[in-house]
């Protein structure tokens, strides 16, 4: 046995700081989590309330602006098709408006954060660390701190998700700066370029292939975190699924799950396609099939 | 005082410079600091002048610090001693807008990978260094197409780097450089990544487009051919330090050592000695001896395999004259083929 003497109260402290957290900053949790409810209300009513196939032409367009394919355009249309016939397009609806938030506030956060590794390298020692744990850890911890500080709703379900799908876009923002051609930077330097003409002109353009496959990834990463937050009082798909299984009615959970993967390859194909096509646009130039 | 003043730069990479450049400035050598200290020197006490309109080469073995050497005149290297003067002032002193503004105004570089902005056209290319100044549009892309037909690009005007030659894109290099109209020009090895015919075509561009345009150019290569060719003066760099600085037929004539000597060891004489370097000069200048009546005259900047078929074909002498054809100096066969199997 190992003495018990010498054991850390770790989980102590940690709760010790939680509690903490609330007492003195309460307020400005609940601020904060009141302005991201109202957007997400706003988001989700919107999207409720359009007609169905409203939405659906809207995500047809949207696909085949980043796939020019026809193909593409109808499977993806069928695939939100088949979502509605399974019942589930109200809960669909509701997972897709935390998805959104939850990704566009990874992408608000990581690209910059990115950027600041890129340029950093104390940043980049503090933040690789910190990466590998966010994302090596169990994704249900992440409920624990978001559910004491915001308690159960909507709000914690966001942050959590947050927390678990900002680490790719952070990561490949950094690595596709990094792996801009050092020539390429120098020439850049030698006309004179301010470090932001730098940044914009030549940096992020040339990190856009990477930063967009990191947002691709950052999205399903988030549908999986949508569906595990349904724990802590994220509805829509998820709750589907976990009713499912507390009442062991696993048809109810088939669909609910097929929902999810149909969700996730609509947009796992429109972010690839946005990515092959930045791609395209970096490496020879000719975007928009010119 | 010259254009451009380099006084004893030191250069040591490494994140604890110090100890090692005290070590350097007490003249020992690159390996054993390397060895001591862990630090690499990259420039060891260079101190160049050099002069406006001149084409200054810069040579010497794969790092022996050519590219450090001429990223210390735009600052894409700060020396850890010494000092650099542009026309008197120092730019190791300039903040960062101030040398922005010195970079965007005076010069412009041109690199051995090209270094082109590989997701914008030929055109926004050759405009870049305008765009970071803020020129505007139909202004800097009517330059742009200027030096883009100046460089023989013409009608490639919207093709992407990656569509074009190795050849075509170091004319884009060039064009770009020349957009700004810097007065001074860095070139780093900016045909060493090109075939031998397309080369030597660039090079002739680049003689051309220096007759007309005058720029202070400072040219590196590893290739000696190409330094004699294009360059008024040339500085030799072995391991950081400056071996020797001299004019092209200096550097033939008179190697300083060993290692300048091996690098000429190979090089065609006959392209690169001169007349007046050979000849024997006339000593009083204006009274010519009666016996070189008759000798064909030969300019005092003639190249000696020029000069070869006529020594052959008189071989009593030749005169050698200056610009206004007075006879300054003689040359004989014999001089010619001595120097030519030294
Ligand atoms: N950023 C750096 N960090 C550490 N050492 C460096 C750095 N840049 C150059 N060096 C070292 O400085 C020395 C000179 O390098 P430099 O690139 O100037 O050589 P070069 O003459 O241009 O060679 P090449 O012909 O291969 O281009 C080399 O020993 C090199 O290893
Ligand atoms: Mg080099």
């Amino acid at each position: 046995m190992f003495p018990d003497k010498l054991n850390i109260p770790l989980g102590k402290s940690v709760n010790a700081l939680v509690d903490w957290l609330v007492v003195n900053y309460g307020d400005a949790f609940e601020a904060f989590a009141d302005a991201l409810l109202t957007v997400l209300v706003w988001l989700e009513h919107l999207l409720r309330a359009t007609p169905w196939w409203l939405v659906i032409v809207v995500i047809a367009a949207i696909a085949f602006h980043a796939s020019r394919s026809w193909k593409t355009t109808l499977g993806l249309s069928l695939a939100m098709v088949a979502i509605g016939m399974l019942g589930l397009w109200d809960k669909a609806m509701q997972t897709l408006a935390l998805m959104i938030i939850a990704t566009g506030l990874s992408v608000i956060i990581g690209i910059p954060v990115g950027i600041g590794m890129a340029m950093s390298n104390k940043l980049r020692a503090v933040m690789v660390p910190l990466l590998d744990m966010m994302q090596t850890m169990p994704s249900f911890v992440y409920l624990i701190p978001a559910l004491m500080l915001f308690g159960l709703g909507k709000v914690p379900a966001i942050l959590a998700t947050v927390i678990y799908a900002a680490p790719p876009v952070i990561r490949l923002t950094d690595l596709g700066i990094r792996l801009v051609d050092k020539e390429v930077l120098e020439a850049s330097r030698s006309f004179g370029a301010s470090r932001a003409q730098i940044l914009w002109g030549v940096q992020l353009p040339l990190a856009l292939p990477n930063i967009m496959a990191g947002i691709n990834q950052t999205t399903m990463m988030s549908i999986s975190m949508v569906v595990i937050a349904s724990m802590i009082g994220a509805r829509g798909l998820g709750e589907q699924v976990l009713t499912g299984i507390q009442r062991l009615d696993v048809g109810q959970g088939v669909e609910a799950g097929i929902a999810i993967v149909l969700l996730a390859v609509v947009f796992d194909r429109i972010g690839q396609s946005y990515g092959k096509r930045s791609q395209r646009t970096t490496t020879t130039g000719a975007g928009d099939g010119a | 005082m010259s254009y451009i003043e380099i006084k004893n730069i030191y250069k040591i990479f490494g994140p604890h410079p110090q100890k090692a450049l005290t070590m350097a400035q007490n003249g020992e050598n690159k390996d054993d600091i390397l060895a001591k200290t862990g630090h690499t020197v990259g420039l060891q006490n260079v101190s160049l002048s050099i002069d406006q309109g001149e084409t200054f080469v810069v040579m010497g073995l794969s790092g022996s610090g050519k590219s450090t050497l001429i990223r210390h005149l735009n600052r894409l290297i700060d020396p850890t001693a010494g000092e650099i003067l542009f026309g008197g002032e120092n730019i190791l002193q300039m903040t960062t807008p101030r040398l922005n503004a010195f970079r965007r105004a005076k010069l412009g570089m041109v690199f051995q990978r090209f270094g082109l902005l590989p997701h914008r056209s030929v055109i926004e290319n050759v405009a870049y260094g305008l765009k970071i100044q803020k020129t505007d549009k139909a202004e800097r892309l009517k330059s742009a197409r200027t030096w883009i037909e100046r460089v023989g690009l013409a009608g490639y005007e919207d093709s992407f780097p990656d569509q074009l030659s190795g050849g075509m894109q170091q004319r884009v290099g060039l064009a770009r450089a020349l957009t700004t109209n810097p007065e001074v020009l860095l070139m780093d090895e900016a045909f060493s990544a090109l075939d031998p015919l397309i080369r030597s075509d660039m090079q002739d561009e680049l003689m051309k487009l220096q007759s007309e345009l005058h720029k202070t150019i400072i040219f590196i290569t590893h290739d000696l051919d190409e330094a004699l060719k294009l360059g008024d003066r040339i500085a030799i760099l072995k391991d950081g330090a400056l071996m020797q600085v001299g004019r092209p037929e200096e550097i033939i004539m008179n190697p300083a050592d060993d290692y300048v000597r091996a690098f000429t060891r190979d090089v065609n004489r006959s392209r690169v000695l001169r007349a007046k370097t050979l000849m024997q000069p006339t000593s009083t200048g204006n009274d010519t001896p009666a016996n070189t009546t008759g000798w064909p005259e030969v300019d005092a900047n003639m190249r000696l395999e020029d000069i070869l078929p006529i020594a052959i074909a008189c071989p009593d002498g030749i005169s050698v004259v200056n610009r206004d054809h007075q006879k300054i100096g003689t040359l004989s066969k014999d001089q010619i083929i001595a120097a030519l199997a030294a």
